[in-house]
């Protein structure tokens, strides 16, 4: 079902990783590169159902989004917004430089 | 006074109305219970001190011949649910201690209706898994045993795990593959996950989205009809909320099933399924039967293909919900050399091993080049599996089928075999993938002695008739055995 | 139409060392719809407030908050689509774009990828030429779409940390996406100034682009004239008309230098320095985007009718092409000054107000020749905004009528206009307070004004005797005369009496 065939390998699962903001360590990569090919496999046999002119389903409910009046009814709740911060100072969010 | 733990939520609320029995009292009980079931880890937070304020307080509106639905009666809440000043974990480190400064949609309403509630129930991380073996917290243990620890399922073990060992009146649950009805069945309890959008999200930690539904567990039928009736209801905050009027859920329950179309899918079985949850599954239909429903044979031919394209949406949309957790704003950060460090060794140090797999899948089946053969395939094969549903409806008025493939497995031992593990949910995703009301049962005890269920899949918003058969079920099933109570 | 094949004219080519070049600009703008919550939570939009005290929970991504679509938004965005003369989508969705970065709180940008709400269009923009009247050009309009801003990350308060002000977090912009149509700096101005009038008069953004609420991205790549499209740039934020301009010029004229030297451009991310007027890149170590984009399943798709739609429309006000043929049309004025003074609602508002507001009806031409010539001017050079004129449509009305009424003339009108600009909104004096105060009146008497001629004829007898034979030497004339008086006899007076005099 993939466009190539050698499936997953380290060098993808590096990859991944760094997309996902997830440490991996080095030793770990080809341990998870064979992980997910065994789950990949499992998964291929979606390949064989025909979907051809089937519209993909992407909510269970058969509506159009609601929606709601451009009213000001919420902000104002900074102490609630900061309350679980690992660090904050003078209001704002305090994070780890972001750039150089 | 009779042993108030082992009273239905029906017959709690029946108690306390009529001034039986005092909701501190009943509160109390299940306190100590609690306290007694530690070793089943049910709770990952307990609060007895406010929720014997709380019974305190229900205690005088009972009084006054007032309260709401839930007045007074203990329950618990899985911890995915967000508690205004109660810690929620979701069953993760990486939550750390994040106390919520709001409550959910689903928990104000029980609220609201006089619930007191006892604390926060273990779970798997963030509802991944089927084993509850995935908490941070530890593992969840089964009330029923055979010679060795079981697991009571996943991924709303604790909820499942302390309705059956009567620490708790019933739980909340979430079911996003088999959540609640999976547990149910490896508990001995009763769950339905209601239609999708019936119970608001607002407030529930996000699995998979355009799966995840909240939905009680409880000891009866009855009993999960009264919670649902409070859980659920629209909700403007939700976008995906049904807004339509809940019907009567308890009433739904005596309705029989004279003339009801019970459809029966032949693909609702799998290689090396005991004979015994075959056998169930036929008693279930002669039961049925003998009720006055009309039995009729249905297929759904693309039953086979739930199971992966679940494993692909559920950990796309996983991927981008837990893309928030990252230590910035709330939960634990892991300080690294730089801000890019601190990204990945807070998620890495704060997800568990099945988490991160997830996190990591689905970030693969979204990725460039990948999503059209992945993604785009699994969203179009999950259409045709509600076609599927489309098409048994113009047949029947609801579904019975197993609701697992076996009945709890010893703690451990699937817990290192990925796709093993996921076909515990092989009967129960199908009905996420297509946003239906669907029930768990308590029906008889297997060869070990451990409890097996039985589902009925309905109409999206016709939880009235999962009800009915559900009942119905119940009646024959006569299923009134507990777990020996080995963990006091 | 011109767009995408288009060649620029030749003289805009730059030159090279072997051939020319053609510059090639598309530009995405962001417009922040002028809404009084936020796109997706009740929290308010207001700009300056302190640090994250416009937040909801939804806005800084608490477990379990999810978004409800604010229809403020959506309306906006099909009527803006519909001042792009753009197709609107009557089914739309969004999308998440997911990356990390500390003031995404999500750790994704709801946006909408594969179905925006507004398809192509195509606007004309006239740009401003070195020698006067532009020619019009076509632009076409990719798309416009829906998306959250993200907050805004603080580096100068810590020198090893970053402070983060969810505020913003979660505002509504509109993108708006041209097509690679522009070839030239002016041509890409005139169309944000273009994009910016439109939104304007549609009061669906305040197009404020000190604050931000509208700023422009530029692709710039360069080609041989009508040769194949060069690998572009993207240069982020460029917050002025001027620098937009800057930015291009610096851009192309580095790109061909590197290309001349035998180098290939990347493609990639550049930041335009203001201060330095360069462009410098943005790239950085994880630049491996990969922003998966799929379906938000916590929105469901955005389904809106035909009838939505036409009555928005029905319900539009007059747009800038709209107005500037019907000042042609009414006020009997240029279409090239039709075009300026239309391009932005204030404009074309001041200019209503001077023509058609006071006793009696001012000569148009002549307050188009005042708005676009000493106001537009003298604002200039202040670096004032109209709407923050000193001299409002009451004042220069006021003077304009001093002109019509021939108390002044349009030499001492100006002279009048500059104390009226200086003075300001201090003293407030009105053009007549300044013409009595300082003695400006027109010399109208007839007796007056030949005593001066006869005096300046006297006094220059050898040209008055020149004159029958050469009678451009009048000027020289008038030119003593109105000296003479201060400039306040009357010009037609003294040219009337001269040429009596004098024989003509």
């Amino acid at each position: 079902m993939s466009e190539d065939n050698s499936g997953v390998t380290a060098e993808t699962v590096k990859k991944i990783a760094r997309l996902s903001r997830l440490h991996v360590e080095p030793d770990r990569l080809e341990f998870l590169a064979d992980e997910m090919n065994g789950l990949l496999a499992w998964i291929e046999q979606l390949g064989e159902v025909d979907v051809t002119g089937v519209e993909p389903m992407t909510s269970a409910v058969e509506m159009a989004a609601p929606m709601r009046k451009d009213e000001i009814t919420d902000g104002g709740v900074r102490d609630k917004v900061l309350a679980n911060a690992p660090k904050t100072e003078a209001g704002y969010f305090v994070v780890p430089r972001s750039v150089e | 006074m009779s042993d108030l733990t082992k009273l239905s939520l029906e017959a709690a609320l029946a108690g306390l109305k009529a001034r039986e029995f005092s909701s501190v009292e009943i509160t109390k009980a299940h306190i100590d219970a609690c306290m007694d079931a530690a070793d089943l880890n049910a709770f990952v937070t307990t609060d007895f001190t406010n929720a014997m304020k709380s019974a305190e307080s229900s205690d005088a509106k009972l009084a006054k011949g007032e309260g709401g639905a839930l007045e007074g009666a203990p329950l618990g809440i899985k911890d995915l649910f967000c508690t205004e000043g109660v810690k929620t974990t979701a069953g993760s480190k990486i939550l750390g201690d994040f106390t919520p400064q709001y409550e959910s949609t689903v928990t104000a309403n029980m609220k609201a209706d006089g619930m007191v509630m006892l604390g926060k129930l273990n779970l798997d991380e963030f509802a991944m898994g089927s084993s509850n073996e995935t908490s941070y917290y530890g593992s969840v243990i089964n009330p029923w045993r055979k010679d060795e620890d079981l697991v009571p399922g996943g991924s709303s073990g604790g909820s499942a795990s302390a309705v059956a060992a009567n620490i708790c009146l019933g739980a909340t649950a979430t079911d996003t593959g088999g959540s609640i009805r999976q547990p149910a069945s490896f508990t001995g309890t009763t769950g339905i996950k209601p239609t999708y959008g019936r119970c608001s999200r607002w407030g529930v930690v996000a699995f998979a989205s355009s799966l995840d539904q909240a939905g009680p567990i409880t000891r009866t039928v009855k009993d999960s009809a009264i919670m649902l009736q409070s859980m659920a209801g629209y909700d403007a905050k939700d976008s995906t909320s049904i807004n339509k009027e809940l019907p009567d859920f308890a009433a739904a329950c005596d309705k029989g099933v004279k003339g009801m179309k019970i459809g029966i899918p032949k693909e609702y079985t799998m290689d090396g399924m005991p004979k015994e949850i075959e056998d169930l599954w036929q008693q279930g239909i002669k039961w049925l039967e003998e009720c006055g429903a009309e039995i009729v044979h249905v297929s759904l031919p693309h039953t086979k293909y739930a199971l992966p394209a679940y494993y692909i949406v559920a950990p796309a949309e996983a991927s981008s919900n837990l893309a928030r957790y990252d230590g910035m704003r709330y939960g634990e950060r892991v300080e690294g050399d730089n801000l890019y460090d601190t990204y990945e060794r807070t998620r890495a140090e704060g997800f568990g091993k099945e988490v991160r797999r997830r996190i990591m899948m689905g970030t693969y089946v979204l990725s460039a080049g990948y999503y059209d053969a992945y993604y785009l395939q699994a969203q179009k094969v999950r259409t045709k599996i509600a076609d599927d549903f489309k098409r048994a409806w113009e047949k029947c008025d609801a579904l019975l089928t197993p609701t697992c493939p076996s009945a709890a497995f010893a703690v451990g031992r699937e817990v290192n075999d990925p796709v093993t593990m996921y076909l515990n949910d092989i009967f129960t995703v199908t009905a996420n993938l297509a946003g239906l009301p669907a029930m768990s049962v308590p029906a008889a005890l297997d060869n070990n002695g451990l409890p097996l269920g039985l589902q009925i899949i309905g109409r999206a918003l016709d939880e009235e008739t999962v009800f009915a058969a559900s009942s119905a079920l119940e009646k024959c099933a006569e299923f009134t055995a507990k777990p020996e109570k080995w963990w006091v | 139409m011109f767009t995408a094949k288009r060649v620029a004219d030749k003289k805009d080519w730059l030159s090279g060392r072997d051939h020319d070049w053609e510059i090639i600009l598309g530009l995405e703008i962001h417009a922040q719809v002028a809404s009084n919550s936020k796109l997706f939570s009740g929290a308010a939009t207001e700009f300056g407030a302190e640090p994250n005290t416009q937040v909801s929970l939804v806005d800084a991504a608490m477990p379990g908050m999810l978004p409800v679509v604010n229809a403020f938004c959506i309306e906006q965005a099909v009527r803006t689509g519909l001042g792009l003369n753009a197709q609107i989508n009557l089914y739309s969705r969004f999308d998440r774009k997911n990356y990390f970065y500390p003031d995404l709180p999500q750790g994704y940008q709801i946006s909408q990828f594969e179905f925006p709400i507004v398809g192509e269009g195509e606007i004309e923009i006239t740009p401003e030429s070195k020698n006067g009247d532009g020619e019009p050009c076509i632009v076409g309009i990719e798309r416009l779409h829906l998306e959250q801003d993200a907050g805004k990350s603080i580096h100068d308060l810590s020198p090893d940390e970053t402070y983060v002000d969810l505020n913003r977090s979660g505002v509504c912009l509109m993108e708006i996406v041209s097509k690679p149509d522009m070839r030239t700096p002016e041509e890409a101005s005139a169309y944000v100034e273009k994009i910016r009038g439109i939104v304007r008069a549609l009061g669906t953004c305040d197009g404020d682009m000190e604050k931000g609420n509208l700023r422009a991205d530029v692709n710039v790549s360069v080609r041989k004239p009508g040769g194949e499209l060069g690998t572009r740039c993207e240069i982020k934020n460029v917050n002025s008309m001027r620098f937009i301009r800057q930015a291009i010029n610096y851009e192309a004229r580095r790109q061909i230098d590197i290309l001349e030297a035998g180098g290939e451009i990347h493609q990639e991310t550049r930041l335009f320095d203001n201060k330095k007027g360069e462009t410098r890149s943005m790239r950085s170590k994880e630049d491996a985007h990969d922003y998966r984009y799929f379906p938000d399943p916590d929105l469901l798709p955005i389904k809106i009718t035909d009838k939505y739609i036409d009555d928005i429309r029905a319900d539009m006000p007059e747009l800038p092409d709209a107005r500037a043929a019907r000042f042609v049309e009414q006020y009997g004025i240029p279409a090239y000054d039709a075009a300026i003074l239309t391009d932005d609602k204030a404009k074309g508002d001041f200019y209503e107000r001077l023509v058609s507001t006071g006793a009696k009806s001012r000569d148009a031409k002549i307050a188009a020749n005042w708005m676009m010539g000493d106001l537009f001017g003298a604002l200039n050079k202040a670096s004032i905004d109209l709407d923050d004129s000193p001299v409002n449509s009451d004042g220069l009305g006021g003077l304009l009528d001093l002109i019509g009424d021939k108390t002044i003339s349009g030499k001492i009108a100006k002279d009048v206009f500059e104390k009226m600009f200086e003075g300001g909104a201090k003293t407030k004096e009105s053009a007549g307070e300044i013409v009595e105060r300082d003695g400006l009146k027109q010399v109208t008497d007839t007796g007056a004004i030949e005593k001066m001629v006869q005096d300046v004829i006297d006094a220059n007898a050898d040209q008055a005797a020149k004159v029958a034979d050469n009678p451009r030497l009048i000027g020289f004339f008038v030119g003593q005369v109105m000296k003479a008086s201060g400039g306040k006899a009357n010009p037609q007076a003294v040219n009337e009496i001269l040429r009596k005099k004098l024989g003509l």
